[in-house]
């Protein structure tokens, strides 16, 4: 069931590097990080890899497996032709710091621009209520691992770095999504949803989609839905018609501009 | 703060005195687990400048492991529920160890602690009353576990993340911390290397609050991520704290036993709460066999009755599969000894033929994909085989139950890497509830002693960063130095894990626990021939190194304590003393460094006793 597989891992720090050639004995069941693993221990002990769990719940392992943004941990090597060289290079989108490890630093800067939720008091009895309906809606949002493939993977950022000032990504604005759809949040972030965080950009090609390792439907559940939103309250002539002759907006109900 | 990037420290100030960073802080806070951060947010809002020094990037520690739920009694499901019939079951299932006052205490704040999470963003699954649901559990008498589907780990920490930046306390991430400094006695800072230079760091503080986790990565089977290695643990003997209840190491009874590459790895205990139950490679429901005499008045001893439980708990009992772990994972034990196992070595657990695949896929819906990615299995037609895995250390650092102060003035622990709150045998859910209860607790108690001591801090002595620095990177000294080179970091890791799976496992005898104390010393050998490749930049080989050091003097406290222990209680199972013993039941271990560093001390503590009001609930 063993066999040798041919792997390319990129090596090297922010002055440059090279893919190595490894050749590394694999077993039945093995994942892509496995065989890092196995290379580390018995080849190269110091070469760079982040991971934790293991199991595809932290989101530490992220890196490009044949191109493509993908968790390690979660990669099986019966994926691939045994005959197949299996290439393995760090995230693209972010600074190299050394092998496979990134600096990601600028998804917690991002993280740390966004007004925190922000809810009523509880109720008489110290409790509070909410639908399971509800909260199902946001509870999709937080299976998100902050593994961030789906800001390697955004061409917003990907091949503009300059973008990058302007721009949080689809991490965030699933978060921005989940706040917004929180049923007890007071705080209306559309406007910096829109502004500060940039969603305007987003030219909803789904890639983030595609590439995240909880199936999160990052497109069309949280982002669409965030610039219909947006656009409702700027745009949507009723709205705005109402607004100005002091119509009730129920939308607006217990929530203030964060 | 330097040039060091205001959120990860990627950038290093180079320009400091020795190109060696230094921060002052009131507190500072060892892991960034549920503990660190929940201790992390109360010393903040207490008025400590708090610092956050983590081996991870924020967000990933074990935690984020965690499935099942918040063991706290809220009573949404059942009103009959209350602290005192929590605090009941979890004396109960630590076998009466546990240090009563912290067992009180947990009972009595989880709730609000849960809340708290609520007022911070979690969004907690939801009774129909639109209240916080609450699921059963092993050794819990009603339902009462918090959770958000079987990802109720992910939920805490990104919660308390989440609370953690909006507060603006600063996080030192994938930084080491490698020794504590001390000075007369009290704590005066921390030690510590960026793991991405290589670099230095010393904090400048009179609190360090220790919530490092656990020790599982010395086993090699184990549901522990690597970071496990007992950090917190082996920083608190070196600074002559006591370790108490080394010996007790909890075996989750349900870990994947294939493929090989993910063996170990957790299966919630929620599969068997929702329903799910054991059966051996004969199709027999074989736990009804091993139902102690201990908890024989309160499980089901036939299948209708276990079965109709989960509909009725006031006229029925609970099934023996929801028994405490140490009782399940020593059934699972014996069933595979004795030739009753699966092809793979392990055991079934069944949810398919119990429940719906529409039901399965809400509940457990992390479950269903791991099997599904990582073994081809498809959790709603076929069962699971599973088989026990090493999962917690019940043991941990002494310290007093109402502010988790230890034996060195300034150094706290919380969370796994604290003892006495679970006894010889930890509940499922009693853990993240732990770590919150427990984490606010240090927290202020960490800023209170800080503002006690006014101007008069001690202050960090430049001999003791300069022996740290120099024991931090022994590790390249070593390749160099006679019979240098020999040895390679990863195979002692191995060897060692190897080592102990095998003779300090789920069931152990004198002889063998005789032999791990020989082979560890082996490999304390031959951790001084090992070698390091390459330099200080993010340099896995070197942080190992460091780590296996912690690793191995905390293994030998386990080995130690566990040879000691005549008797088999909890998570301490001895084939050559099978029954629990009320003369060992009354007494603790308590591991201490020797002064000069070179052996671990053993001595016997009796347990703190418990107050007469508190008493009665167990007559």
């Amino acid at each position: 069931m063993g066999y040798t597989l041919k792997m390319r891992i990129w090596r090297g720090d922010q002055g440059g590097g090279d893919l190595g050639d490894y050749d590394v004995e694999v077993s039945e069941g093995e994942v892509v990080l496995d065989a890092i693993h196995r290379v580390q221990a018995t080849q190269a002990g110091d070469l760079a890899v982040r991971w934790n769990c293991k199991a595809g719940k932290c989101g530490s392992c992220s890196a490009e497996v044949n191109g493509r943004p993908r968790l390690m941990c979660m990669t099986r090597l019966s994926d691939f032709d045994p005959a197949e060289t299996v290439t393995v290079t760090p995230m693209r989108s972010f600074p190299v710091i050394r092998d496979l490890v990134t600096d990601v630093s600028f998804n917690y800067e991002k993280a740390r621009e966004l007004p925190s939720f922000a809810p009523p008091p509880r109720d008489a009895d110290g409790k509070r209520r909410m639908a399971q309906v509800d909260v199902e809606r946001g509870q999709e949002f937080r299976k998100c691992i902050e593994c961030f493939l789906c800001q390697d993977t955004c061409h917003v950022i990907r091949d503009h770095e300059d973008n990058k000032p302007a721009f949080a990504g689809p991490r965030f604005f699933l978060r921005y999504a989940e706040l917004d759809m929180h049923p007890l949040d007071t705080h209306d972030r559309r406007a910096l949803a829109q502004g500060a965080a940039g969603l305007g950009m987003c030219n909803i090609t789904k890639c983030c989609t595609e590439v995240c390792p909880e199936g999160i439907r990052i497109t069309d559940n949280a982002i669409i839905p965030m610039k219909e939103r947006v656009v409702d309250r700027k745009y949507d002539p009723l709205v705005w018609l109402g607004s100005k002759i002091g119509l009730r907006n129920r939308d607006n109900d217990g929530r203030s501009e964060a | 703060m330097g040039d060091r990037h205001p959120m990860t420290g990627n950038e290093m100030s180079g320009a400091e005195a020795g190109g060696m960073e230094r921060h002052r802080y009131d507190v500072v806070v060892v892991g960034a687990g549920g503990a660190g951060l929940r201790a992390a947010i109360a010393a903040h809002e207490a008025g400590a400048r708090t610092a956050i020094v983590c081996k991870s990037l924020l967000g990933k520690a074990h935690t984020v492991m965690a499935e099942g739920g918040i063991a706290a009694a809220m009573g949404n499901r059942w009103p009959e529920d209350n602290w005192e019939v929590h605090f009941r079951d979890t004396m109960r299932g630590g076998k009466m160890l546990n240090n009563w006052r912290m067992a009180q205490l947990h009972a009595q704040e989880a709730p609000e602690r849960v809340l708290e999470l609520e007022d911070w963003g979690a969004l907690f699954d939801r009774t129909d009353d639109g209240l916080i649901s609450q699921r059963d559990f092993g050794g819990h008498r009603y339902a009462r576990l918090a959770h958000v589907g079987d990802r109720t780990g992910l939920e805490m920490i990104r919660t308390l993340q989440q609370r953690a930046v909006a507060l603006g306390i600063d996080v030192f991430m994938e930084c080491t911390v490698t020794e504590l400094l001390k000075v007369d006695g009290a704590i005066a800072g921390a030690f510590a290397y960026w793991r991405e230079t290589g670099r230095f760091v010393v904090f400048e503080a009179p609190s360090v609050v220790l919530a490092t986790g656990g020790i599982g990565k010395s086993f090699k089977v184990t549901s522990n991520s690597w970071e496990y290695t007992g950090d917190g643990h082996a920083l608190a003997l070196r600074a002559g704290a006591a370790l108490i209840n080394m010996e007790f190491v909890q075996f989750h009874p349900t870990g994947m036993v294939w493929p090989p590459s993910v063996k170990g790895l957790l299966v919630t205990e929620s599969v068997r709460g929702d329903g799910g139950i054991l059966t051996n490679s004969e199709g027999k429901r074989f736990m009804f066999d091993y139902i102690p005499e201990y908890f024989r008045d309160e499980t089901a001893d036939t299948v209708e009755e276990a079965d109709r439980w989960y509909e009725d708990k006031k006229n029925n009992r609970r099934p023996p599969e929801l028994l405490p772990r140490d009782e399940v994972a020593r059934a699972i034990n014996s069933e595979i000894k004795a030739g009753r196992g699966t092809p793979h070595g392990g055991i079934y657990l069944d949810i398919a033929s119990r429940r719906s695949p529409d039901f399965i896929r809400k509940r457990l819906p992390s479950m269903y994909h791991q099997f599904k990615e990582l073994a081809d299995v498809d959790i709603t037609q076929e069962p699971m085989e599973i088989g026990p895995t090493c999962h917690y250390v019940m043991g941990g650092i002494e310290v007093d139950a109402d502010t988790e102060l230890s034996a060195v003035p300034g150094l706290y622990a919380v969370g796994e890497c604290s003892g006495g709150m679970h006894g010889s045998n930890r509940l499922g859910g009693n853990s993240l509830s732990d770590l919150l209860v427990f984490g606010r607790r240090a927290g202020e108690a960490a800023a209170s002693y800080c503002v006690s001591l006014g101007e008069g801090r001690p202050a960090v002595r430049a001999e003791d960063v300069k022996a740290a620095e120099r024991d931090a990177l022994a590790p390249f000294e070593v390749a160099t130095g006679p019979g240098g080179g020999t040895e390679n970091p990863y195979t002692i890791q191995q060897d060692l894990q190897q080592s102990m799976n095998d003779l300090v496992g789920i069931i152990r005898t004198r002889p063998e626990l005789e032999r791990s104390l020989e082979e560890l010393r082996r490999l304390r050998e031959r951790a001084r021939r090992m070698t390091v490749e390459g330099h200080r930049q993010y340099n896995p080989g070197w942080h190992l190194a460091l780590d296996l050091r912690n690793m191995l003097l905390v293994s030998e406290c386990i080995a130690r304590a566990a040879l000691e222990r005549e008797e088999s209680r909890g998570g301490h199972t001895r084939d050559d003393f099978p029954g629990p013993s009320p003369e060992w039941g009354a007494k603790n271990l308590v591991l201490r460094l020797a002064a000069d560093g070179s052996a671990v001390d053993l001595a016997h503590q009796p347990l703190p006793v418990m107050p007469d009001e508190l008493k009665k609930f167990f007559e």
